[in-house]
């Protein structure tokens, strides 16, 4: 019992992580219909400049920790927002009305561009984080094992709790959320009716990346090791998680972030660990196979 | 040119140095290296370096607006001298920035030359001759393409390593054309194609070092296992749509490096599996001394033994193999299946409408695809005589994917040029070394940005109900 409950604990903030990368690729697909595979790079790219902003604090002697995360948690934000915006421009927005796997291709294109990018500015060695936050409270204790709950968790879940809410209420009760939305149901429609399509579309993608920075920063925090290829694997696994969930599903990216969490927690811990992104990817598969709409989403309907 | 547009060329040249530095600040301008285990990171400031590329960012910015504009002497003369510093001894601080200096110029030439070339081939096509040139060159280039690769080993600058980079390249052009059956003829993404390569090689590893069977005998069964895998991992997937296919391919390429890297038992995990015997001729082998009860390739026809007699071997192997692929290829274009292919891809409801059925038919272009990768896995075995997972990573399916699709989807001929350009320029530029993989991923970028159907575009369908008179193929 206190075993799993110490799994749960560290499922569900996995599945915070994986949650926030995973809205980054639901709301670019519920808007152009394409897979940004390179999303999983700008989480990677979101974690290195959380790196250097930190080891930026701690040599202006900023000594606060939570000075330090919000700090850095914005500059890392608004950093990375900036290479979601550039590689819509520079790689995305001259492929709309190409043939559909152009952007897809392209997209793969960026996504070994900025892994080789990365490695050669930064180096290929693994990065240590050194711990910013540290400490914890104990739940309680049965059959001789502690159930620890440590501060960085609930930062974790806090923060990534915090971004959901405003976040869905961004895309519900702001003109932008509007022009996301009407974009979403009918770009051509939107046009005409006034909305700048080509703004709309990028503020997707800086959302997207704004949000995987904060991924980015809450993994260097809570794993407190990075290197240029964590983008691959958490980049597949979050978009798995948008398509369990439903893609283009708002509440489905952050229930399939959850679930995946969990399956890949729990594999781990009770059956081999050496096996757990096998398992993840066959929840991919099956998930398509079975309910290709995934769990919140609609179904699409194929028009000629 | 009036002052208006100059000032708003700027204008747009500086908005991207200021966006470049925003990129550029945090993970160019810091540079974070070990200090040992105790301190952990320091930084490593690389402001000049950050400053210098904005510099050139600037300019190359002004001179792909200049070319876009139309002003094209003034563009290529800033290409001209772009390229003339990054070659001149002028000390930057890496020769990183050299490279970038020089290919940005490279870059805005090519545009600016571009438009006149644009012009040249328009006009030429005016002309029945020029019409007709260009049809003869298409079609000739393939026959002098066979015929250099024939005659290859036997010039002399077939030293060592030429062949081993023809050898790698024409593995390279095989896989190429595999995957164009899969990605150019029935148009599924496929992004797991390693794995059925990695199928291929296992099987003749491990048959081999095994059972003792040789390369010929493995050869048909290792293709034959890839298909079954191409069958059984397509079946469930093949009803999905293209870009979700992509990803579920992905997936599986990933799933059987996985197993192959924790079945310890059977693949020896990550350490891999040595000394494979290579591939023999009549029984002989290519070695200085058989194995007892062999005999080697020298003393079959006496003459003395000499090393790169096997490279020459594996190099006509290789190129059979591939020819045979490219053969088979044409060939299914001519059936009722190779046509159904070419249908699915240009419209899969019609396809529906009209009885074929889209699974049975998309899977038989799987199952074809990943038995030629296996055939190619084989021989990647028999050559290397050692294999690893670290072989069948996901960056392999993406360079066989850039190889068919930067030769224009479809297009034989094009997978060639590709595979030359792609595997050889990277190495004999060994000077790039680590950019490599930099390099390439921009270019996918880019040729999908400014030449989305490839090098040899041509995506026609094999066959017309009603063919279209000289409307100029472009």
């Amino acid at each position: 019992m206190a075993y799993f409950s110490q799994q749960l604990i560290n499922a569900i903030t996995l599945g915070a992580i994986y949650g926030l990368i995973a809205i980054g690729y639901t709301m670019v697909y519920g808007i152009i219909g394409m897979i940004n595979f390179a999303h999983g790079e700008i989480f990677m790219i979101g974690a290195f400049i959380s790196l250097v902003c930190f080891m930026l604090c701690a040599l202006l002697g900023i000594g606060s920790a939570p000075v330090a995360i919000i700090l850095v948690l914005v500059v890392a934000m608004a950093f990375t927002a900036v290479y979601g915006w550039a590689i819509e421009r520079l790689a995305y927005r001259p492929l709309r009305g190409s043939f559909r796997l152009a952007p897809l291709i392209s997209a793969i294109g960026v996504s070994i561009a900025l892994q080789n990018y990365v490695q050669l500015t930064q180096g290929a060695r693994p990065k240590p984080g050194g711990d910013i936050v540290s400490g914890g409270y104990n739940l309680f204790s049965a059959d001789g094992f502690d159930v620890r709950v440590t501060w960085l968790q609930i930062i974790i879940v806090v923060v990534t709790v915090a971004l959901m809410a405003g976040f869905t209420w961004l895309i519900a009760h702001t003109p932008l959320g509007r022009q996301q939305r009407a974009c979403e149901q009918d770009m051509k429609m939107a046009a005409l009716c006034g909305v700048d399509i080509n703004r709309t579309i990028s503020l997707t993608f800086v959302m997207g990346a704004a949000l995987a920075a904060v991924a980015g920063m809450l993994f260097l925090m809570y794993y407190g090791v990075i290197d240029f290829f964590i983008g691959f694997l958490a980049g597949i696994k979050a978009f798995t998680a948008a398509v369990l969930g439903g893609i283009g599903s708002l509440p489905g990216a952050m229930l399939g972030g959850l679930l995946i969490g969990i399956i890949e927690v729990f594999w781990a811990g009770y059956f081999s660990s050496e096996y757990k992104d096998v398992a993840v990817f066959g929840i991919l598969v099956l998930v398509l196979i079975f309910r290709p709409t995934g769990l919140l989403g609609q179904p699409e309907i194929e028009k000629v | 040119m009036t002052g208006a547009r100059v000032r708003s060329m700027l204008k747009d040249a500086g908005l991207t140095v200021f966006v470049a530095a925003a990129l550029g600040v945090f993970i160019v301008g810091f540079r974070t290296i070990d200090v040992g285990s105790t301190k952990g990171l320091s930084f490593d400031y690389q402001f000049v370096d950050l400053v210098v590329a904005l510099v050139v960012i600037f300019f190359g910015r002004l001179g792909l607006s200049l070319a876009a504009e139309g002003s094209r002497w003034p563009a290529a003369a800033l290409g001209t001298g772009m390229i003339a510093a990054g070659l001149s001894p002028l000390t930057l601080p890496s020769t990183f920035l050299h490279w970038f200096l020089g290919l940005g110029g490279v870059l805005i030439v090519i545009r600016t030359i571009w438009l006149w070339a644009a012009d040249a081939t328009t006009s030429a096509r005016q002309f029945q001759f020029g019409a007709r040139l260009g049809r003869v060159g298409t079609r000739s280039l393939g026959a002098l393409l066979l015929a250099i690769a024939v005659v290859l080993p036997l010039t002399p600058f077939a030293d060592q390593k030429t062949m081993d980079l023809a050898v790698l390249i024409l593995t390279y052009v095989m896989l190429g054309w595999g995957l164009n059956i899969v990605v150019g003829l029935a148009g599924l993404l496929d992004l797991g194609y390693v794995a059925f390569y990695a199928v291929g090689a296992y099987s003749y590893a491990l048959f081999s070092t095994q059972f003792g069977l040789g390369f010929w005998i493995v050869l048909p069964i290792a293709g034959m296992m890839a298909a079954t895998f191409g069958l059984l991992l397509g079946f469930p997937v093949l009803r999905l749509r293209g870009d979700y296919l992509a990803i579920v391919t992905l997936g599986f390429g990933e799933i059987i490096r996985l197993i192959i890297l924790n079945w310890f038992d059977l693949t020896n995990g990550p350490a891999g599996i040595g000394s494979i015997p290579g591939p023999t001729l009549f029984g002989a082998v290519f070695a200085e001394t058989a194995p007892p009860g062999q005999r080697t390739f020298a003393e079959m026809m006496g003459v003395p033994f000499n090393g790169d007699q096997r490279l020459v071997f594996l190099y006509y192997i290789v190129l059979a193999l591939a020819l045979v692929t490219n053969l088979f290829t044409q060939r299914m274009r001519r059936l009722p299946i190779g046509r159904a292919w070419e249908a699915l891809r240009e419209d899969e409801i019609a396809c529906r409408a009209l009885g074929i059925n889209p699974t049975n038919i998309k899977l038989t272009a799987f199952a074809v695809g990943a038995m030629f990768a296996g055939f190619a896995g084989s021989f990647f075995a028999a050559k290397q005589r050692f294999i690893s997972p670290e072989s069948f990573v996901f960056i392999e399916s993406a360079i066989i994917l850039a190889i068919v699709v930067l030769g224009g989807m479809g297009s034989q001929i094009g997978v060639v040029l590709a595979s030359v350009l792609l595997i050889g320029l990277p190495e004999w530029f060994r000077g790039l070394g680590s950019y490599r993989m930099l390099a390439f991923g921009l270019a996918m970028v880019l040729i999908m940005v400014f030449r989305p159907r490839g090098l040899i575009a041509r995506r026609e369908p094999s066959v017309r109900l009603h063919p279209v008179v000289a409307r100029g193929e472009s």
